[in-house]
């Protein structure tokens, strides 16, 4: 009972009978259909429509056209609200845009009887353009003759530049502070990828009276209202949404999709019931992406291997619109700082850029996977250049127990790390396999490589943190669970059960949690993101347990007329605190509180979090690889991630939520590439083409974990969800360094990539040629 | 809902002819993996659509007498892969549609459906070259038997007339009888996957088992259709099985194809991979054969 | 466009209009509740619409409802016993929390079926190919793999082939 115990997930009989309902499940009967209209450039404008034809299609109700939407820009990203707004999100898109900036932006909208008839009055809208050269590099947005895609917001393509510098002096000046500092210096880069959770964005909206109700697919429920009270410009509790089961999100659902959209067509159509689909390909070419990012990275050490100084420059691609924008850019140069420790300085910059692809937005890991593969590709590099371990300088750099971030004061309040070396070091035979695969030769090799990360729970200081909790106790002694975090996979519902149960004192059985939240109801809370919710919202569970209890422990007190303080709850029970002995059960407890004719009370109570902490998750990949040299291709033997994450709540979910981002981060390394033409036209729109890892592309996947208890975690626990997908790729890179010589400095390593390397390297040599 | 004008479901051949003469827009569809995508992503909008899905008379795996083997057009990858008739004669065949997409797809698409979409990915296609498979297309004009080499006329192309229906599939006893075979898949996953590349190799070795008595090579996605490295095969008949004739076989098949660059893969990487496939599958033909190699 | 569709689905005949360019899983879903059965990709990639036709698992998004007629049709709905208690496949999913955000789910669960079905034994490397058309994207499909690897183990030693 309570936490550390590896209770079955609440929601898993719904799931596996079929019984569990996602928003398409919801739909009443006679729903209007709509289907958007997307451009077919990526950069210009839109000068006029032809209506005519798609007017004439048998079903069609509407056609909104970018002339027809209000004239009010906002943001989309999942953030909570800044009150100085100049501080806050970019406000930088309509519901539909006249300027186009992505190939499929969002220029129309089509509702029809029926989604055959939204279709083909879809595909006849003509829309006639103004169009410019696509802008499909960060270097060619940054040309001074750049069109600047958001002149309203930005003056150039330039969204934001941020920049730090830590430790004494500067780099340049650290290059001359003492005798024999070798220097190394790399480019890398990361590719776009898509989350591909497996429900596609879907919502439903109506009225009732003048309020609009949306049922959405979405991470953030609240933050959701807020936007699309923004988008149309309408008090924001005029909107009310609910989020049943989501089929996943990985951050693209922590992102306002098209709910203001769908909000907006059903207040123009007089409250019909307007449903919104969006297919698997709109999903992965016009919702949100990883950003790609391209790192110039410099170091300099002693031959030991002692980082003296660091510098990166890092410019990430944002496509067409802000979205989550810079937070993620400045989350990966962050990162270059927080994991290892140079003597003298680290220097950053970061820079994000509006080009004419799909727009990044918040993916699990929020820039951190990039900079892991950029930090820990250059830390084995450098130490291959140097001649040392590249354990051994992981480990003598690492982040210090103790740290604290001199930007943002986020402290390790626990540290892992070594711990987790040492444990997975063990575990993978890691000392044994490294000398076994010196130096070999053939077209078969294999090698093994590792990497580190570090991670922080939520997003104070950057953001705000608060979280509520709602509790109260029906008359049989059960515990009903009312959360404004969301389940959208992760096992959110049930940890905070355990969490209830633990804190008030009775058995996960006896708990019972709404899955569902609905803005009317459901108590505030920002939502599923940044692995924050078993800190946050956590602290949310544990003190509205206690309250309860407290308010349980009163009213037994009046009734048994003994002291409270000589009470506690164990078990469903009241007992006696010093022995355990039950004296009633909640059950009798409960009813006669809420029958009691002298005082009859409904025990009640409700937490509200602002949380000022923050702390560390660490850990590390360790990876095996067989690399197929003449055909390219890497095969995974082995891969094993340790996490440091404080006190597991539900062990067994805990090492889930390893696999899927593990699985995550083999895709990232070997197969996933979101791929455009020279017009900005995404080529691989959906999953056929995308290659998302199948049961068949990856070995059985090794979870550890070292549980050191997190004293700021409400149960000593710390960031989980988004880590597991942050070092498998540098991991497989280093494998594939090992075991061919060969330093890839791009991510996915493909076939046809590693080809080309191979022949470079000469490891192929006949080359077939035609002749 | 798909965006189709009509459907008729055909009760049986003549049937299906009858309604495909009957409507001059009407087009095919059989396991519907194809079609129906295509429908539904406009292409096809508005179609009209002859159903020959589950008709029993083009379903099912025969032998005949002299050792002909058939296989009836409607036939799924899935009953195909395992069929006790194919893993004795034709294992190859059997191996290549097991590695089609994943397993909902082999049970539902089938080998007629595979060959008359006339692209050269097919993963059934190279095998059938290098089998000389036969086609046997049914029209109210009567029965005409095509070698498939005469089949694909470029890409998405074929000889098939719109009216037509490929009734069955036949490899005669000379193109299998003897062969050890061997058909490599390349795509950047190992399942749900349209080939990158696919190669089939076939050896028949001399009594001796040393030497090639025959040799066949076929790919897919190395050119515009599937096609067959006709002067490969010509040379390699008499080789020793050594080193030597893997390294004929990759130099000659990368002379006769013509891979084309795409967003897919470079030419340039298609060809590493003819040369490298080439020599992996005739390699396991051999083996396959009974032979042994000398490398 | 109309046409009546006589099939057997989760053991019980049903005789309803069907627009015959319905797919299977639009029919399945809007005309008989039966929302177990998951839209993913609406072509055949993902696998979450997943059902058996006459025990064999096929994509229902690429499958015309009109082919259904006279078939046998089989859903997660169909799967718990008349009183109520789970497949032991469906067990296996929740003791190995082999489901995550369980939208994909259903119809690797109905893949199961087939696979158990047969009483063969499969080794992890076979039943990764069994179910290698389906995408997952929460579980790496490790603890579908010890569900599904639990369930054909105890299958096989009780009826086994």
């Amino acid at each position: 009972m309570g936490v550390r115990e590896s209770i079955k997930r609440v929601d898993a009989y719904d799931k596996v009978t079929g019984a569990a309902k996602y928003t398409a499940d919801l739909l009443p009967t006679g729903a209007l259909v709509a289907k958007v209209v997307r451009s077919k450039i990526a950069n210009g404008r839109v000068l006029r429509f032809d209506l005519d034809a798609a007017k004439a299609v048998k079903g069609v109700m509407a056609i909104f056209t970018c002339f027809d939407v209000p004239d009010i820009e906002f943001a989309t990203a999942g953030h909570p609200y800044v009150l100085e707004k100049e501080k806050g999100d970019v406000y930088d898109r309509k519901l539909l845009n006249e300027r186009v900036r992505v190939y499929g932006d969002d220029i129309a909208v089509v509702v029809a009887v029926d989604e055959v008839a939204a279709a083909r009055a879809a595909r006849l809208v003509k829309a006639e353009y103004e169009e410019y050269a696509p802008i499909l590099s960060v270097a060619d947005a940054l040309l001074p003759d750049a069109t600047p895609l958001h002149p309203s917001v930005r003056p150039t393509n330039l969204l934001t530049h941020s920049s730090y510098r830590v430790g004494q002096g500067t780099y340049e000046e650290a290059k001359t502070s003492e005798p024999d500092l070798v220097e190394f210096e790399a480019e890398y880069s990361t590719q776009a990828v898509q989350h591909c959770h497996l429900e596609p964005p879907q919502s439903y909206a109506y009225m009732e009276g003048d309020r609009i109700t949306v049922v959405s697919s979405t991470q953030i429920p609240h933050i959701v209202r807020r936007v699309c009270g923004q988008a149309l410009g309408l008090p924001w509790a005029k909107i009310r949404i609910i989020k049943p089961y989501i089929g996943g999100g990985f951050g693209n659902k922590q992102d306002v999709l098209y709910e203001p959209l769908n909000a907006f067509l059903t207040w123009k159509l007089g409250g019909k019931l307007v449903k919104l689909e969006i297919t698997r390909e709109e999903t992965m070419a016009c919702t949100r992406v990883r950003h790609a990012i391209h790192a110039k990275v410099k170091a300099l050490a002693r031959k030991d291997g002692t980082l003296i100084a660091r510098k990166i420059e890092a410019y990430s691609d944002q496509g067409g619109y802000a979205s989550h924008g810079h937070s993620i850019c400045a989350n990966t140069v962050t990162l270059f700082k927080q994991i290892y420790h140079d003597h003298l300085v680290t220097e950053g910059d970061g820079y994000t850029v509006y080009t004419n692809h799909a727009t990044g937005g918040a993916m699990r890991g929020y820039g951190i996977p990039q900079a892991d593969f950029f930090v820990e590709s250059m830390l084995e590099d450098f130490a291959r250049k140097l001649g040392v371990d590249p354990m051994a300088m992981r480990l003598a750099n690492c982040l210090p127990v103790g740290y604290v971030d001199p930007g943002t004061g986020i402290s390790a309040y626990s540290n892992g790390m070594r711990e987790c070396v040492a444990k997975g070091r063990a575990l993978f035979d890691w000392d044994e396999k490294r000398k076994r695969y010196e130096n070999q030769t053939g077209d078969t090799r294999r090698g093994v490589g590792m990497a580190l990360f570090n991670y922080k729970t939520g997003v104070y200081p950057i953001s705000l943190e608060t979280a509520n909790c709602r509790m109260f106790m029906n008359e049989d002694g059960s515990v009903s669970l009312q959360m404004g975090a969301t389940e959208i996979g992760q096992g959110a519902d049930t940890v905070f059960t355990q969490m209830a149960a633990e804190s008030v004192g009775v058995s996960e059985a006896n708990v019972h949690i709404v899955s569902t939240q609905d803005t009317d109801v459901a108590p505030f809370d920002l939502g599923a993101y940044a692995s924050r919710q078993t800190y946050v919202s956590g602290m949310a569970v544990k003190r509205a347990g206690e309250l309860l209890r407290d308010k349980v422990l009163d009213f037994a007190a009046f009734r048994l007329k003994k002291p409270a303080a000589e009470l506690d709850i164990r078990a469903d029970h009241v007992v006696r605190k010093s022995n355990g002995n039950p004296y009633v059960s909640l059950a009798d407890l409960a009813v006669d509180a809420q029958y009691n004719r002298e005082r009859a009370e409904r025990f009640f109570a409700e937490a509200s979090i602002d949380c000022h902490e923050n702390t560390i998750s660490t850990g590390v990949t360790f990876a095996e690889v067989e690399v197929d040299i003449p055909l390219g291709k890497v095969t995974i033997l082995n891969i094993l991630n340790v996490h440091d994450s404080g006190v597991l709540i539900n062990p067994k979910l805990a090492e889930g939520q390893v696999h899927g981002g593990m699985s995550m981060g083999i895709g990232y390394a070997l197969f996933e590439e979101l791929l455009y033409d020279e017009k900005g036209r995404p080529l691989n729109d959906n999953l056929l083409d995308y290659k998302l890892p199948t049961a068949m592309d990856q070995p059985d996947l090794h979870a550890a974990f070292v549980e050191l208890e997190d004293p700021t975690g409400p149960y000593g626990n710390k960031a989980l969800g988004e880590p597991p997908a942050i070092s498998p790729a540098p991991a497989i890179r280093n494998a594939v360094l090992q075991a061919t010589g060969v330093a890839v400095d791009s991510l996915p390593l493909s076939p046809q990539k590693l080809v080309e390397y191979f022949v470079k390297a000469g490891l192929i040599k006949e080359v077939a040629q035609h002749v | 809902m798909f965006d189709i004008e009509s459907l008729y479901q055909a009760t049986g051949i003549q049937d299906a002819i009858r309604a495909l003469q009957a409507d001059e827009r009407a087009m095919i569809i059989s396991g519907g993996s194809d079609v129906l995508i295509q429908c539904r992503e406009g292409r096809l909008a508005g179609c009209s659509l002859v159903s020959i899905h589950g008709i029993p008379e083009l379903m099912g795996i025969e032998q005949a007498a002299d050792g002909t083997v058939t296989i009836r057009a409607a036939t799924s990858f899935s009953h195909i892969a395992n069929h006790e008739i194919i893993r004795r004669t034709v294992p190859m065949l059997g191996d290549a549609v097991d590695q089609v997409g994943g397993p909902q797809i082999r049970n539902i698409g089938t080998i007629g459906g595979n060959v008359c979409n006339g692209v050269t990915s097919a993963d059934s296609a190279s095998s059938l070259w290098a089998l000389n498979a036969t086609l046997e297309l049914h029209s109210a004009s009567g029965v005409r038997q095509v070698p498939i080499r005469d089949f694909y006329t470029g890409a998405g192309k074929t000889v098939r007339r719109r009216d037509e229906v490929l009734v069955a599939l036949h490899i005669q006893k000379k193109d299998y009888d003897g062969f050890g075979g061997c058909y490599l898949k390349y795509g950047k996953r190992n399942a749900m996957e349209i080939a990158t590349l696919g190669c089939a190799a076939m050896v028949r070795l001399t009594e001796d088992r040393r030497h090639v008595a025959d040799l066949r090579l076929a790919y897919g996605v190395a050119g515009p259709t599937p096609l067959r490295c006709v002067n490969t095969e010509d040379a390699a008949r008499g080789m020793k099985t050594d080193e030597a004739l893997l390294l004929h076989v990759a130099a000659g098949a990368v002379a006769e194809v013509n891979p084309r660059t795409s967003w897919r893969a470079s030419k340039e990487f298609r060809l590493q991979l003819v040369s490298e496939l080439a020599k992996r599958a005739v390699r396991q033909a051999t083996l396959n054969a009974g032979g042994e190699l000398d490398v | 466009m109309f046409k009546t569709l006589t099939m057997t689905v989760n053991g019980a005949e049903v005789s309803i209009p069907v627009d015959e360019r319905e797919s299977l899983v639009d029919t399945l879903r809007n005309r008989l509740g039966l929302t177990s059965v998951k839209k993913g990709c609406e072509v055949g990639e993902c696998g979450a619409c997943t059902v058996l036709v006459d025990g064999e698992a096929i994509d229902s998004c690429i499958y015309l409802s009109v082919w259904a007629e006279g078939r046998r049709i089989l859903t997660v709905e169909g799967l718990k016993s008349p009183t109520g208690e789970l497949d032991p496949i469906q067990q296996a999913f929740i003791d190995e929390a082999a489901t995550q955000c369980g939208f994909c789910t259903p119809g690797i669960i109905m893949s199961a079926v087939e696979i158990v079905g047969t009483g063969k034994r499969y080794s992890r490397e076979e039943l990764r190919k069994l179910i290698s058309g389906h995408l997952c994207r929460c579980t790496g499909y490790e603890s579908i793999l010890n569900a599904m690897e639990r369930i054909v183990e105890e299958t096989y030693k009780r009826v086994g082939k």
